[in-house]
């Protein structure tokens, strides 16, 4: 996969399992609608000053998807990556 | 190995041609005089393994052949007037994606709901014009049965040679009216199949880049190349594009590839030209009544010729001009306005020689018709 | 596969406006694809026009891409041809019920095996805000400048009654459902019909002041509720969603094929 432009990545650890969650937000798809920001239930994701959706709070999130699936731009991707891959 | 010989209506005819041809795809909407067709085929595609549909109106059956063809498939439909109309937006469809197909118009008298069970040929501009845009397309028509077969055969090979819909353009009068068929045998009017990509699945291919000869190698629809087709104007992978370059070079090629190929794909028969002071240019069933004057005339020694289009479009117009130039008089004999007559005239070398016989009530144009014109011009001393 | 594996990369980012529900419908499409284990070269995609149809454009499917109003008729057609693939034919609800309702009702009443989804945003997006069939009375639009006295279709109840063997109803907030959904719907054979009420903030949002694609997205959350769900009979006004019908009843091209295997033995006359 090439990516265009600077994606923004923010790794946030989740707590059940030794498993690691990348976020990764596809600066040049984002339109800054805002869905991901207002329906994210942990306040993680915010809109930057260039109104593009951005990592504020990795640790809170709990991978629940909304955000990856709600994205009309499909410009979030939750990322697994098991532990010892790395 | 005697011939098969049937008595059927031009109709009937014309849906034992397609399946010579290898239709396997029918989708229409009953009308009259093209209903037998519709019902014909009903009976007969299955049979063969084919498929038909009767969709909800003409709309959804131009539309649902223009999909099955891209599948791979020989597809048709027919009508007539009315349901030409509605068909006009998806025939342009087709232009523009470069999809095989074959439409039938079967010709009644118009506009509107006009004359049903009568003769017309008011729909040649039509079928020259009647969807939007500058585009070209092919549109046949046949005098006789003979015709209606070999002119069937020939549309399906053209559509496939050129990637385009073809219209056959018949009558009411050649729809229904019976006459001996000498049926062809397997073979003896060769087919055209469909030009496929030799690209192997997982190779990049292009489906609207034309090699050198024009031609268009398709992969069928579904199959292992991936892409996409549109209306839109699109670039070789078929993607729209607003590029003017790419628009250019399509409109281009969509022009081209039929209106470069007249020779090849216009069809006339020519009855005593060589000689003829008169001539009489005509087509579908009107040429009939025009041939019987001209056999007539003969006979008595004057020096009449008929000359038959078998393509309307591409219009022949080098062809009509090379063989009417030595004409003191030229008659278009047809049952409209003067559609064909109006091409006639801007093909000849003095448009002032250039008459009309025709009739526009609904009835056939007959000999003595045809005759009583002839003095007519003759007495205005040409 | 990684979403992204479904997606024409080249195109992105999409033409859509920010926060346009059609790119949830498209995002959500991929997963039920994906979640059904489905290769890109099992589907066909078939669309008309309006912003909904350009869906086609951006998926790596086999995808054509046809008239207003007439993706149906163009599927009946390519289905016949390839019996043996999933036919997925994303649509307006101009497209789907204006002016092409009569191909609608009548690829219902057949049954024939593919999956129509209807990106019901109440309007005509693509050509800047006129009333749909969908609108709904007294709505605002550029073409009902002093509100909207045409009466909406229900979608459901329209699929339905023509004869759809599976009619679903969901919305862009309810992606999570919307993905089970679509996985059942294209798995059915028969006629499917999802519905999903997918905002047009540009044009519906703003004509009737409706706030942005979030505040729109919350409205299907609040004025939605399962079928049958007890919140509906208190308030009745909240619209229903989820699967409404779901029946096996004879397939279109299934049944063509038995009258191929039925009379090519016989006889010619
Ligand atoms: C025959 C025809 N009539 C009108 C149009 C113009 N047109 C294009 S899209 C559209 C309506 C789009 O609305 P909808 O189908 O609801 O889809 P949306 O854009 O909202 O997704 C219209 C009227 C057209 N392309 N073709
Ligand atoms: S939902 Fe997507 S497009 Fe909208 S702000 Fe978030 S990342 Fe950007
Ligand atoms: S996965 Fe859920 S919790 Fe994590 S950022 Fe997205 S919406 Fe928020
Ligand atoms: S106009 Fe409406 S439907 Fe069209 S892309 Fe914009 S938000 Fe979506």
């Amino acid at each position: 996969m090439t990516i265009s432009g600077e994606s923004l990545k923010a790794t946030s650890q989740k707590k059940s399992s030794k498993n690691k969650i990348f976020i990764e937000i596809r600066r040049d798809w984002c339109k800054g609608c805002g869905i991901c920001v207002a329906f994210c239930p942990k306040k993680v994701l915010e809109l930057d000053e260039h109104e593009k959706s951005s990592i504020s709070n990795p640790e809170a999130c709990t991978q629940c998807g909304f955000c990856e699936l709600h994205c009309p731009d499909m410009a979030i991707e939750l990322i697994l990556i098991q532990e010892g891959t790395k | 190995m005697t011939k098969q010989i049937l008595f059927l209506q031009g109709n009937d005819v014309c849906v034992e041609a397609a399946i010579y041809a290898g239709v396997n795809f029918f989708a229409g909407y009953p009308i009259t005089p093209a209903t037998e067709i519709v019902e014909r085929l009903a009976e007969q595609l299955p049979r063969k393994g084919g498929k038909f549909i009767q969709m909800e109106d003409e709309i959804a059956s131009m539309c649902a052949i223009i999909g099955a063809s891209l599948t791979g498939m020989k597809s048709m439909t027919a009508t007539s007037g009315p349901g030409f109309s509605l068909k006009q937006e998806a025939i342009g469809y087709a232009v523009m994606a470069e999809i095989p197909c074959v439409i039938v118009n079967v010709q009644r008298g118009g506009p509107s709901t006009g004359m049903p069970t009568c003769v017309s040929q008011g729909d040649v501009m039509q079928a020259r014009w009647g969807t939007h845009g500058d585009h070209a397309i092919i549109t046949m028509t046949a005098s006789n049965h003979q015709d209606v077969f070999a002119t069937t055969v020939e549309a399906f090979n053209l559509a496939e040679t050129y990637r385009t819909p073809v219209i056959l353009l018949f009558d009411e009068v050649i729809g229904h009216m019976r006459e001996r068929l000498i049926m062809p045998e397997p073979g003896e009017i060769p087919l055209i199949e469909r030009l496929r990509t030799s690209v192997k699945e997982g190779t990049d291919y292009h489906p609207y880049l034309p090699r050198d000869d024009g031609r268009l190698p398709m992969s069928d629809f579904g199959g292992v190349h991936r892409f996409n087709v549109t209306g839109l104007v699109h670039d070789m992978w078929g993607f729209p594009s607003n590029n003017p370059n790419i628009a250019h070079g399509l409109m281009r090629h969509l022009v081209d590839k039929i209106e470069n190929h007249v020779s090849e794909i216009a069809k006339v028969k020519e009855y005593y030209l060589d000689d003829a002071d008169g001539i009489l240019i005509s087509y579908g069933s009107p040429a009939r009544s025009a041939r019987h004057v001209v056999e007539n005339r003969r006979k008595r020694g004057i020096r009449l010729g008929l000359l038959e289009l078998q393509t309307l479009w591409p219009f022949p117009a080098e062809k009509v001009r090379d063989l009417c130039s030595k004409a003191k008089y030229i008659l278009v004999v047809e049952l409209n306005m003067g559609q064909i007559m109006q091409e006639v005239k801007k093909a000849v070398e003095d448009p002032g020689k250039v008459f009309l016989a025709n009739k526009i009530d609904g009835t056939f144009i007959s000999p003595t018709d045809i005759r009583n014109i002839i003095r007519l011009i003759q007495g205005k001393g040409v | 596969m990684a979403v992204r594996d479904y997606i024409r990369e080249r195109f992105m980012p999409h033409i859509w406006c920010p926060g346009c529900g059609h790119g949830i419908v498209m995002n959500t499409l991929i997963r039920a694809v994906e979640n059904l284990g489905l290769r890109k070269n099992d589907i066909i995609m078939v669309s008309g026009i309006g912003c909904s149809a350009r869906i086609t454009g951006y998926l790596d499917f086999h995808t054509l891409h046809t008239l207003h109003g007439r993706a149906l008729a163009f599927a009946t057609g390519v289905k016949l041809g390839r019996p043996d693939l999933h036919i997925i034919v994303p649509m307006g609800d101009g497209d789907a019920t204006a002016i092409g309702g009569n191909h609608f009702i009548h690829a219902a009443r057949r049954n024939i095996d593919m999956t129509a989804i209807i990106m019901n945003n109440r309007i005509y997006g693509m050509t800047g805000g006129q009333y749909s069939p969908l609108s709904g009375y007294g709505r605002m639009a550029t073409t009902a400048p002093y509100g909207n006295i045409d009466q909406a279709f229900d979608i459901v109840e329209l699929a339905w009654s023509a004869g759809a063997t599976f009619v679903a109803r969901t919305t862009t907030y309810h992606a999570h459902d919307m993905v089970t959904i679509l996985e059942k719907a294209i798995v059915h054979k028969g006629f499917s019909v999802v519905e999903v009420l997918s905002q047009c903030p540009t044009y519906y949002g703003r004509k009737n002041k409706l706030g942005d694609a979030v505040e729109m997205m919350k409205s299907y959350q609040k004025g939605t509720t399962p079928i049958g769900s007890n919140a509906k009979k208190q308030n009745p006004d909240l619209v229903e969603r989820g699967i409404f019908v779901q029946e096996e009843k004879p397939e279109y091209c299934t049944e063509y094929e038995k009258i191929i295997q039925k009379v090519k033995g016989e006889k010619q006359r």
